[in-house]
């Protein structure tokens, strides 16, 4: 089934039977304004909890974005080159960031769910 | 006080707007005991015959290159400049505005700069370029930095035939000195390179023509680089070259940085000058500077931005590609006015004055009994080896006021192989008149 | 009898005035690729023959694509696009942190002087002693007004001399076998240039809070200072506007703990004459000709940023330096036999500022400098004193240095950003202020007049500015969010820019 967890940075990280997506969520995007360019990892580096694993640009802006859990990269969201856009048209859907094998499972338990997240950016 | 507007009158008004008795109330955040309580030592405010006259009495103290015959080049160079594009350069809306970071006032500078970065990135034959740099010292260090960034690759092979002072500059800038591998300065310019290649290899720097003027074979060094999986950064310090030699980026270049200075702008004792930097599209995002882009307006009109900036020191701060901030503005708009009155036709058919002049010069040196022409290929420069020390015959030359090209012992003076060379370089501006009284004197310096 | 019958119109006609002033002054024009033709050139060169060539193989085969233009076309090219910039010439130019002042002219006549425009940089030094003494001479004005023993020339803008001060401190760390110090304190109130040139050298930035009143926190420095810092990089006055009162706290704190402490003097045009940084215990502090000294910033450069480097950091410059020979003024080139930490940049520096910057000392004197400064501050002061009634100035309680700084509480709930306000300020007639710098103020709008504004000229723009902000409050949104209306293009999509970069011009097939 379905899960989607969330850090303290916007981050989200969905876990389907087939794998974990990682991405900014909706909240995120919209503070952000008019993404740009998205740069993301190669496949197969390994991340470690809080390290930086992508940049996403505004015009004004750059942000860094974190792994919410210590993972590997498996695979990353080429459309987004040639149409970064479609991280401010849907974060949670086509606008996803890269799929992770996540390396600790126990690591998701320590983020918020979808209630928790409301809450902390209420 | 001529250049500050206030009467005591309006400066008394404006305290009292402020509710403070005296200027001196306005700085009382400062502790007493920092401030300065007395005068500077230096002089009063002077009229501006007096300022003319202080100034003018220095620069008589210089010899300039139109007063006698003059050969020296080594990244610096004397060519014409025509009136029209000093006079564009000093109006108001050029002169005295600021970074466009108001587009919608600043569409002068912003298209300039999108007609420069064209202008560079074809003479270049690459794919974009920035909107200038210090000057190309400091950007062909930019470009062993971006290479680095691409590559993610630390070593570094600097050919030997770099001109000394950007050698010392990547040096500095380059402080950790890891994986810096710099190839003696090599007057010769046949010492290969390609055999230092590895898997570790950020980049190959190879300037070209080179400092003692011998051109190189770009294609072979981007082969051998793209091998392994470096890239070939090319560096030319006379852009006028490129009217006759082919374009490094279709040789294969990833990187190109020059000097503009020859377009558009005088010798000015070395600076200010203009840096180029060119590069292909898919590594824009690690090039260091300013890049203007085209856009369209609320309208739909056409119009100009800074872009890309999330590249720089203002927005990524400690993140950024380079601490540039500033660009060479006036000295790019100089080099874009005088190549758009030159186009292709005017560029190809200076350059093939300034290479016919030094074939004429090298000729002429070859007879002179002392004197022996190192080069076998060059553009308007080359090295001559002399029969004695070249420092001292070039002071002897001054001294008859011939500027007779640079020794290279002026650049490096360790180096006892070296001593006797000369670099000179011919111009559209050198006569045979010129070519005449260096091979006189210089006959009967070397007897 | 109606004499205009026949003869030329003498109204508007049907169109607006404004239409036709809009296309008569303010053209819109085509791209020099568009204009120019590869088959022309306005430059007359003889043909000569190269049959007896030394290209070897070299010799190009490809085509550039440069097109040329006749003299006449390329004026009027370049007279008509430099109409569509706003300048200082011709406006107030309020730029914080840029100082945009008036660009003497005699500046201009003195750096062409074929004595400083047409000699070259590796000519014998017997026949430059007068440029090497234009070196010398502005050299020695920059160390009298800052009260230091050496200054580095070649830094060719205000982020190279950052560079060269940190090179410096780099050195005499290492020098003193403390090359371990890794980490460098940075102000949140800084330039963005302060934590990229310490980045470059590979510090770690650790940035230091400001305390409510916008200066820095010296208790705060102390609790950051450590054996691991290398020094702090301070800009003063500060890029709130305000001269820092513990300026000598923090750099006696930063001494103590065998740091180094670089000054970044971009605002240096506030205290000439009044306070010199050498008093305040500064190893490097950076001066922007460009700035202070009225050397032209030609719409982004060329810049010049001379370093002024304390008795500690002194032997650490970089080369060339001058010294006095026994036949007159030499150049050092080399580092050896130096403790110099290597070379900026090819030849000496911006040589062609330098003649500007002394032109323009020489004409001021030091009276007139520090004039200058007391009228900069005083215009400064004088426009918060009229704008504060109506703009929120969040550290409005303390005199400023040479700018004021607003933040954007005085349009809360109007709509009306700080964006929105600058751009109507253009269709006002003005350049606006610098916008959102420092990062450390929201909506942040810095304001720094320069002591060229007359008082008519300051009372019309505060005019304006209260008149704009009073409108913002009544709900005059459109106003703001559609604006600029009167400049050349409306408002340009810079996201679309950044998104699908189009960098250079592509001839259509």
């Amino acid at each position: 089934m379905t899960k989607i967890a969330y850090s303290q940075d916007h981050e989200y990280v969905r876990t389907e039977a087939s794998g974990a997506t990682i991405g900014i969520s909706d909240y995120a995007q919209e503070q952000l304004g008019d993404i740009v360019y998205v740069e993301l990892p190669s496949v197969g580096t390994v991340f470690k909890k809080g390290d930086e694993i992508a940049v996403v640009e505004s015009v004004k802006a750059a942000s860094e974005i974190y792994a919410p859990v210590d993972c590997t990269v498996t695979e990353i969201n080429a459309a987004l080159e040639a149409n970064p856009a479609e991280v401010n048209a849907d974060a949670m859907g086509t606008g996803w960031l890269m799929k992770v094998s996540v390396q600790n499972e126990e690591q998701l338990g320590e983020l918020m769910d979808e209630a928790a997240y409301a809450t902390h950016i209420a | 006080m001529r250049y500050l507007p206030h009467s005591d009158a309006d400066r008394a008004h404006m305290l009292a707007t402020v509710g403070v008795n005296s200027s001196d109330e306005l700085f009382d955040v400062v502790p007493a005991d920092l401030r300065l309580r007395k005068a500077l030592d230096l002089p009063d405010h002077a009229p501006e015959y007096g300022v003319e006259a202080h100034m003018k009495a220095l620069a008589s103290k210089n010899h300039t290159g139109a007063d006698g015959p003059f050969f020296i080049g080594a990244g610096a160079y004397r060519h014409h400049v025509p009136a029209s594009v000093d006079h564009l350069i000093q109006r108001s809306e050029w002169l005295t505005a600021y970074t466009p970071y108001q587009p919608e006032i600043s569409q002068g500078t912003l298209q300039m700069l999108f007609e420069f970065q064209t202008q560079v990135a074809n003479l270049m034959g690459m794919e974009v370029a920035n909107a200038s740099m210090y000057d190309g010292s400091t950007a062909a260090a930019e470009a062993i930095l971006m290479a680095r960034r691409v590559t993610r690759r630390k070593k570094i092979i600097v050919s030997g035939g770099l001109h000394p002072q950007y050698r010392d500059v990547i040096k500095t800038y380059l402080s950790d000195e890891e994986g810096l591998v710099c190839r003696p300065s090599n007057a010769q310019g046949t010492a290969s390179i390609i055999d230092q290649v590895d898997e570790t290899t950020a980049a190959i720097l190879v300037q070209t023509p080179d400092f003692y003027g011998h051109l190189h074979d770009l294609e072979a060094l981007a082969e051998a680089a793209h091998a392994k999986g470096a890239l070939l950064i090319v560096v030319v310090t006379e852009i006028v070259a490129l009217g006759l030699i082919e374009a490094p980026g279709a040789c294969g270049a990833d990187i190109v940085v020059a000097e503009g200075q020859s377009l558009g702008n005088p010798l000015g004792f070395g600076g200010p000058y203009v840096g180029l930097m060119a590069t292909r599209q898919k590594f824009v995002r690690q090039m260091p500077g300013r890049l203007c882009g085209q856009t369209v307006d609320a309208d739909g009109t056409r119009g100009f931005v800074l872009t890309l900036s999330t590249r720089e020191q203002h927005i990524r701060r400690e993140k950024a590609t380079s601490n540039i901030c500033t660009n060479a503005g006036l000295c790019a708009l100089a080099f874009t006015i005088h190549l758009s009155l030159l186009g292709e036709i005017g560029l190809t058919k200076l350059a093939k004055i300034n290479h016919a002049n030094a074939c004429k010069l090298a000729i002429a040196l070859d007879k002179v009994s002392g004197v022996e022409v190192l080069n076998k290929t060059f553009f308007n420069e080359f090295t001559i080896q002399l029969n004695k020390n070249a420092g001292q015959t070039i002071q002897a030359l001054a001294d008859r006021g011939i500027m007779g090209g640079l020794p290279v012992s002026r650049l490096e003076p360790g180096r006892d192989d070296l001593s006797n060379l000369i670099v000179l370089a011919a111009t559209e501006l050198t006569s045979e008149q010129d070519i005449e009284a260096l091979t006189t004197a210089l006959t009967e310096e070397l007897s | 009898m109606n004499m205009n019958r026949e003869g030329r119109p003498t109204g508007t006609g049907s169109a607006p005035l404004e239409a036709i002033n809009k296309a008569a002054l303010l053209p819109s024009e085509p791209l020099l690729f568009e204009v120019g033709n590869v088959a022309h050139s306005g430059v007359d060169l003889p043909d000569v023959s190269i049959d007896d060539t030394r290209l070897g193989a070299f010799r190009r085969k490809s085509s550039l694509d440069l097109p040329g233009l006749s003299e006449p076309e390329n004026m009027r090219h370049y007279v008509r696009l430099s109409r569509l910039n706003y300048s200082i010439d011709a406006g107030l130019y309020p730029l914080g942190s840029c100082t945009m002042k008036h660009n003497p002219r005699l500046n201009e006549k003195m750096a062409r002087l074929p004595g400083f425009a047409d000699v070259h940089p590796l000519q014998p030094i017997s026949s430059v002693q007068g440029a090497i003494g234009v070196i010398a001479e502005l050299a020695e004005w920059l160390m009298v007004l800052t009260n230091t023993k050496a200054v580095a020339m070649s830094p060719k803008a205000g982020a190279h001399g950052e560079l060269c001060g940190m090179m410096a401190i780099k050195a005499a760390h290492e020098a003193k076998g403390e090359g371990h110090r890794n980490i460098v304190l940075v102000p949140e109130s800084a330039h963005g240039t302060n934590p990229a040139t310490a980045a470059f050298l590979g510090y770690k930035v650790v940035g230091v809070p400001a305390k409510a009143d916008g200066t820095v926190d010296v208790q705060a420095v102390e609790a950051a200072l450590s054996p691991d810092v290398a020094g702090i990089m301070l800009t003063n006055p500060n890029t709130c506007g305000l001269f820092e009162p513990d300026v000598k706290k923090i750099a006696d704190a930063v001494h103590a703990a065998g740091g180094y402490f670089y000054c970044d003097g971009a605002n240096f045009n506030a205290i000439m004459g009044v306070v010199r940084p050498g008093d305040l215990g500064i190893d490097a502090m950076h001066i922007n000709l460009h700035k202070t000294f009225s050397t032209p910033h030609g719409g982004g450069g060329p810049g010049a940023g001379p370093v002024v480097l304390s008795k500690a950091l002194a032997p650490f410059a970089p080369v060339p330096f001058v010294h006095a020979g026994e036949t007159g003024l030499e150049f050092v080139e080399h580092v050896e036999g130096t403790k110099s930490f290597g070379r900026l940049t090819a030849f000496h520096g911006q040589m062609g500022m330098f003649t500007r910057a002394l032109t323009y000392m020489l004409s001021h004197g030091g009276d007139g400098l520090k004039q200058a400064a007391n009228d900069a501050v005083l215009n400064a002061n004088y426009l918060k004193a009229k704008l504060e009634k109506v703009f929120t100035l969040p550290f409005g309680d303390q005199h400023c240095m040479h700018e004021v700084l607003a933040n954007d509480d005085f349009l809360a709930g109007t709509g009306v950003t700080t964006l929105d306000f600058s751009k109507a300020m253009i269709d006002e007639g003005y350049h606006p202020m610098t916008m959102y710098f420092p990062l450390v103020v929201h909506g942040a709008m810095l304001i720094e007049p320069t002591e060229s504004e007359s008082l008519k000229a300051l009372d019309a723009f505060a005019d304006t500015m209260l008149e704009l902000a009073t409108a913002a409050k009544a709900g005059d949104v459109a106003r703001f969010t559609s604006a600029p209306q009167n400049a050349p293009l409306k408002r340009l999509d810079e996201t679309g820019a950044a998104r699908k970069p189009i960098l250079k011009w592509v001839r259509e097939e």
